[in-house]
C-alpha cells in the first residue's frame, strides 16, 4: 500500500509502486480531471501539483509521491466556489474542447503560487509545457492575468 | 406530445435531441440558444442530449462547418412545430384564440388572464398545428445573436467527468492496441509470452490486449509491440513527386474559355505536407457486446456512418448496434475516433457482456489517425498591360480528402484490413463540387475571363489520409493567395487593391476593406513584414480575410493576426470569434511548423505552436441578418497565405512549400 495526501485527504492505494500516478488518480481514486494526453510528460494535460510544483502525473511513478501532498484540478475549488483561476477561465470562455484546460489550470495555479504578479510573457513561458490544439491560448493568458489581479485584491 | 426531438421534463427543463455532435466547437451552446429563442424559454432550461442512433434525428456527419446551417435549421423547424402544438392545446385549455396568446419563459398567457406552462400542457398537446401557428411573432431576438456562455465549460474547468475517456461502466475492462509506428502489410511474428494480468486478443494482424487494470494493459501492449515483427509497407520519400507520378484520374473542375490575351505570364508551384489532427487527447471508445447486441460510445463525427461500418466489419445487422456520442478532445476532422471504436468493438468480442474501454496511446494516434493529405499545386496566370489578370490556370495533385466510414460498401477503417479475413479497403475520395475535397476552393472567387481548374486525383494512399479542417481549401487558398501577391507585385499594385480589382461579390469586398485601414497604416521595420490572405470558404460559406504581421529572425514568428469575417447571422458572436481565433492559431501552427512524417510517434516528432509562440489575434465580425454560415474552417487558408505573404514582405523571399520552417525558407532563398 502507498500512502498519499490527495486534495487534503489521506489515501492509501494498492496499485504497484511503479504505476504512473495518473492511472491511480483516474482509476483507483476516481479523479478523472487529470487527463491522459501523451504518457511522456510532453503535453501537460495530466498536470497535478506535487509540493507546490506542477508535474506531469503520467510520468510520475506512484512510489515517488508516497507521503507527499498532491493537488489535482478537483482540489482547486473551495467547496462550490471555484478557484479564481478556474473562474477566470470561465469568464474568458478560455476553452474550446477543454481537454487541456484542467492541466492548464493546475500550471497557472502553480505559477501564481510562486509568482503572484507575472507579466504576460512570464505567463506564456510558464504555460509552454501545456499544449492546446484548439487555439484558446490568448484567452487562457488573459484569464490567468485577470485571476492574478483578483487574488491580489 | 409526440416529438422525437424536443421533450419537456418535470423539472421545467427542455431536452433537445440533436443529430449534430459536440466536437469542442460549442455547437450544443448554439443549438440551445436556437431552441430557447424559438420556444421562448430561458436559455438555462435547455439541455442537449448526447446524439445516439437510438433516438436522435439522423443528421449525418458533423462536418464541413454545416452544423448551424443544417442542424440549426432542422432544430428551428422542430421548435416551430412544437410551439404550434403547445399553443393549439393551450388555446383550448384557456378558451382563448391562438392569436391572443403570448409566451414568456415557457408560460403561455391569454388575454383573459388565464395561463398554463409548456410543462403542464406538453403531455396532452398532440394536435397538429395549423400552418404558421408556431412561428414566433416578429420582434428583436433575445438570445440568438448574443453571446452565451458555453454550457459544457463549467464541468470541464472543474475537472468533472466530461469525455468518453472519463466514462466508467460496471465491470469495465481496459484495452490497448498493438500496432507499429509505420504502415505495414502484415504481422510476421508475435512472441508467445505470458502477459502479466492481461490477455491477448488476436485476429490475423489485428492485435490488442485486455486487462482489469489500465496500467497492466499498457505494459502488456508495450511489451508485445517491442517484440512483434511487422512487414512494412513502402512509403515514398518525396510525397509530392510521388503524387505527380501516380495520377488515377484527371478532371477539369471548371473552365471558362476566353481570349488567351497577351502580356506577362507567371508560373509557380506550391505544396502542402500531410498534417495531423493532433488532438490533445488520443482517441478512445467503449464497446460492449451483449446477447448479440453491440453498444458503442464514441467521439465520432458521424454515429450513423460508424454504425454502418461496424455492421459491415462485425457482420451484425445495424438494428443490433447502438452508437452513442460521448465527447472527446477537440475534433478538427476525421481523426482516429472511428478507428478506435471499431478496434474496441473487435476487442469486445473477446469479452462478451463486459464493457471494453480502449484508449489509443499517443503513438497510436500519430501513427494511425488519418492525416490531412499532402498536395502539390501549379498555378499559371497572365497579366495584361493594365495589370489585370486575363488568364488563370490551377492544377493540383492530391489523394482524396475523405475516407469516412459509412460512405462506401467497403470498410474505410484501419482494423478492417488487418483481420484474418481482411476486407478490401475503401479508397479516400472527394465529395462533388461544391464543396469538393482536394478541389475545395481551387476555383478562385476572383473573376477571370479565361480560366481552367484541373484536379489530379491519386487513389493509392501510402499513408492514411482523410478530412482535416478545411480539406483542400488550406492548400489551394495558400497557393492562390500567395500567387495573387506575386501577381500584384508583378503588376506593381497594392495587394488589397489588386484583389478588389478582380472581385465582384460585395460581401467579399466588404471583408477585405475592413482590413484596409490597418493595412495602410502599418510601418515597415527591418525583418518585419505584413501580408494579406482572403477566401470565401467553399465559395459558398463564410468570408474571411486575414492580415498577418511577422518577424523573421532565426525562425519565423507571427506577431499578430487581424481577421475580418462575414458569417451571416452569428448565433453566438463570441462562439464565432472563438472558432475563427482558434482556427487562425491552429493554421499558424500548421503553417509555421507542421509536417507529417511517417514514423512520428510523439510531440517531439510533431511539434505544434506553444503559448509563447502564439500571435495576438483580433477578430472583427461583420454582423448581418443573412443566413448563418459555419465559421470553424474559414480562417485556415487565408491565415497560411497571409503569413507567407508577410514573410515575403519581411525578407523578399517567396516560400511556396509549407511549412515555413527555417529549412524551407533557406531552400527558397536559393
Amino acid at each position: 500500500m502507498t500512502e498519499l495526501e490527495v486534495n487534503g485527504h489521506r489515501r492509501s492505494v494498492s496499485a504497484a509502486p511503479d504505476t504512473p500516478l495518473l492511472y491511480v488518480l483516474r482509476n483507483d481514486l476516481g479523479l478523472v480531471g487529470s487527463r491522459f494526453g501523451c504518457g511522456t510528460g510532453q503535453c501537460g494535460a495530466c498536470f497535478v501539483i506535487v509540493e507546490d510544483k506542477a508535474v506531469p502525473s503520467c510520468d510520475t511513478p506512484l512510489w515517488s509521491v508516497s507521503g507527499k501532498k498532491i493537488v489535482t484540478v478537483e482540489g482547486l475549488a473551495k467547496g462550490s466556489e471555484l478557484h479564481p483561476v478556474q473562474q477566470a477561465l470561465l469568464d474568458e470562455q478560455a476553452a474550446q474542447c477543454g481537454f487541456c484546460i484542467s492541466g492548464i489550470a493546475i500550471a497557472a495555479v502553480a505559477l501564481l503560487q510562486n509568482n503572484s504578479r507575472p507579466s504576460e510573457s512570464e505567463v506564456r513561458t510558464a504555460l509552454d509545457r501545456n499544449l492546446c490544439r484548439c487555439g484558446a491560448h490568448n484567452r487562457v493568458v488573459r484569464a490567468v492575468l485577470s485571476a492574478a489581479k483578483k487574488i491580489q485584491r | 406530445m409526440k416529438n422525437q426531438r424536443i421533450r419537456f421534463e418535470r423539472d421545467r427543463t427542455v431536452w433537445i435531441a440533436s443529430g449534430k455532435v459536440e466536437l469542442g466547437q460549442g455547437i450544443n451552446t448554439a443549438l440551445a440558444q436556437i431552441a430557447a429563442e424559438e420556444l421562448d424559454v430561458a436559455f438555462e432550461r435547455v439541455r442537449i442530449l448526447p446524439p445516439s442512433t437510438a433516438y436522435s434525428p439522423e443528421e449525418g456527419y458533423t462536418s464541413g462547418s454545416m452544423s448551424i446551417q443544417e442542424g440549426g435549421k432542422g432544430l428551428r423547424e422542430a421548435c416551430v412545430q412544437v410551439r404550434g402544438m403547445l399553443l393549439v392545446h393551450a388555446a383550448e385549455l384557456l378558451g382563448a384564440p391562438i392569436g391572443e396568446l403570448t409566451v414568456e419563459d415557457g408560460t403561455i398567457q391569454a388575454k383573459n388572464g388565464g395561463s398554463v406552462t409548456y410543462w403542464e400542457c406538453a403531455a396532452e398537446a398532440n394536435e397538429a398545428p395549423p400552418a404558421g401557428a408556431g412561428v414566433k411573432p416578429s420582434g428583436p431576438r433575445k438570445i440568438v445573436g448574443k453571446n452565451a456562455p458555453r454550457i459544457d465549460l463549467p464541468a470541464k474547468v472543474a475537472g468533472k467527468p466530461a469525455y468518453v475517456q472519463d466514462m466508467t461502466l460496471p465491470g469495465m475492462l481496459f484495452a490497448r492496441i498493438v500496432r507499429p509506428a509505420r504502415p505495414f502489410s502484415r504481422l510476421e511474428s508475435l512472441p508467445v509470452e505470458k502477459l502479466e494480468g492481461a490477455s491477448l486478443v488476436r485476429d490475423g494482424s489485428f492485435v490488442g490486449v485486455l486487462a482489469e487494470k489500465e496500467e497492466l494493459a499498457i505494459a502488456a501492449a508495450a511489451k508485445l509491440r517491442s517484440q512483434a515483427v511487422w512487414e512494412q509497407s513502402p512509403v515514398p520519400e518525396d510525397f509530392h513527386a510521388w503524387l505527380r507520378k501516380n495520377v488515377t484520374e484527371r478532371s477539369v473542375l471548371k473552365e471558362i474559355k476566353g481570349a488567351p490575351g497577351e502580356g506577362k505570364s507567371l508560373k509557380a508551384s506550391y505544396s502542402k505536407p500531410f498534417i495531423a489532427h493532433a488532438s490533445i487527447g488520443p482517441s478512445c471508445a467503449i464497446a460492449r457486446l451483449q446477447e448479440g447486441k453491440l453498444e458503442v460510445w464514441t467521439h465520432s463525427q458521424g454515429i450513423w456512418g460508424l454504425r454502418h461500418e461496424l455492421s459491415l466489419v462485425l457482420r451484425l445487422p445495424v438494428e443490433k448496434i447502438t452508437v452513442t456520442h460521448a465527447e472527446g478532445a477537440g475534433c478538427y476532422g476525421h481523426n482516429g475516433a472511428d478507428d478506435v471504436a471499431l478496434d474496441a468493438a473487435l476487442l469486445a468480442r473477446a469479452a462478451p457482456g463486459r464493457p471494453v474501454k480502449l484508449q489509443w496511446m499517443r503513438e497510436d494516434e500519430f501513427a494511425w489517425e488519418p492525416y490531412g493529405p499532402a498536395m502539390a499545386i501549379d498555378l499559371e496566370a497572365r497579366l495584361d498591360r493594365a495589370g489585370n489578370i486575363v488568364s488563370w490556370r490551377h492544377e493540383l495533385w492530391s489523394n482524396g480528402h475523405t475516407n469516412r466510414p459509412g460512405r462506401s460498401p467497403k470498410p474505410a477503417l484501419v482494423a478492417g484490413r488487418h483481420l484474418e479475413k481482411p476486407f478490401e479497403h475503401a479508397p479516400a475520395i472527394d465529395p462533388a463540387l461544391p464543396p469538393e475535397g482536394a478541389g475545395r476552393n481551387a476555383i478562385p472567387l476572383y473573376e477571370f475571363p479565361d480560366l481552367q481548374v484541373v484536379k489530379n486525383y491519386v487513389r493509392e494512399t501510402p499513408r492514411r489520409a482523410s478530412s482535416l479542417r478545411a480539406l483542400g481549401a488550406y492548400g489551394n487558398v495558400f497557393a492562390i493567395e500567395s500567387f495573387m501577391d506575386e501577381l500584384a507585385q508583378a503588376a506593381g499594385a497594392d495587394p488589397i487593391e489588386f484583389r478588389l480589382r478582380h472581385l465582384k461579390d460585395p460581401r467579399a469586398i466588404a471583408v477585405l476593406k475592413t482590413l484596409q485601414p490597418g493595412w495602410s497604416s502599418w510601418k515597415k521595420i527591418e525583418n518585419q513584414g505584413h501580408g494579406i490572405g482572403f477566401a470565401r470558404y467553399k465559395n459558398i460559406g463564410a468570408y474571411c480575410a486575414v492580415l498577418a504581421e511577422v518577424e523573421a529572425g532565426e525562425v519565423l514568428r507571427v506577431k499578430r493576426l487581424a481577421l475580418a469575417a462575414d458569417v451571416g447571422l452569428a448565433i453566438n458572436p463570441d462562439g464565432v470569434a472563438n472558432q475563427l481565433e482558434g482556427g487562425a492559431i491552429q493554421a499558424t501552427s500548421w503553417t509555421l511548423k507542421e509536417e507529417g512524417r511517417v514514423g512520428a510517434v510523439s510531440w517531439e516528432d510533431y511539434p505544434i505552436l506553444r503559448f509563447s509562440e502564439v500571435p495576438a489575434v483580433e477578430v472583427q465580425i461583420i454582423q448581418n441578418d443573412l443566413p448563418s454560415l459555419g465559421a470553424g474552417e474559414a480562417a485556415q487558408g487565408p491565415t497560411a497565405a497571409a503569413i507567407a505573404n508577410a514573410l515575403h514582405d519581411a525578407l523578399g523571399v517567396r516560400v511556396r512549400d509549407l511549412p515555413l520552417t527555417p529549412e524551407h525558407i533557406v531552400k527558397a532563398m536559393g
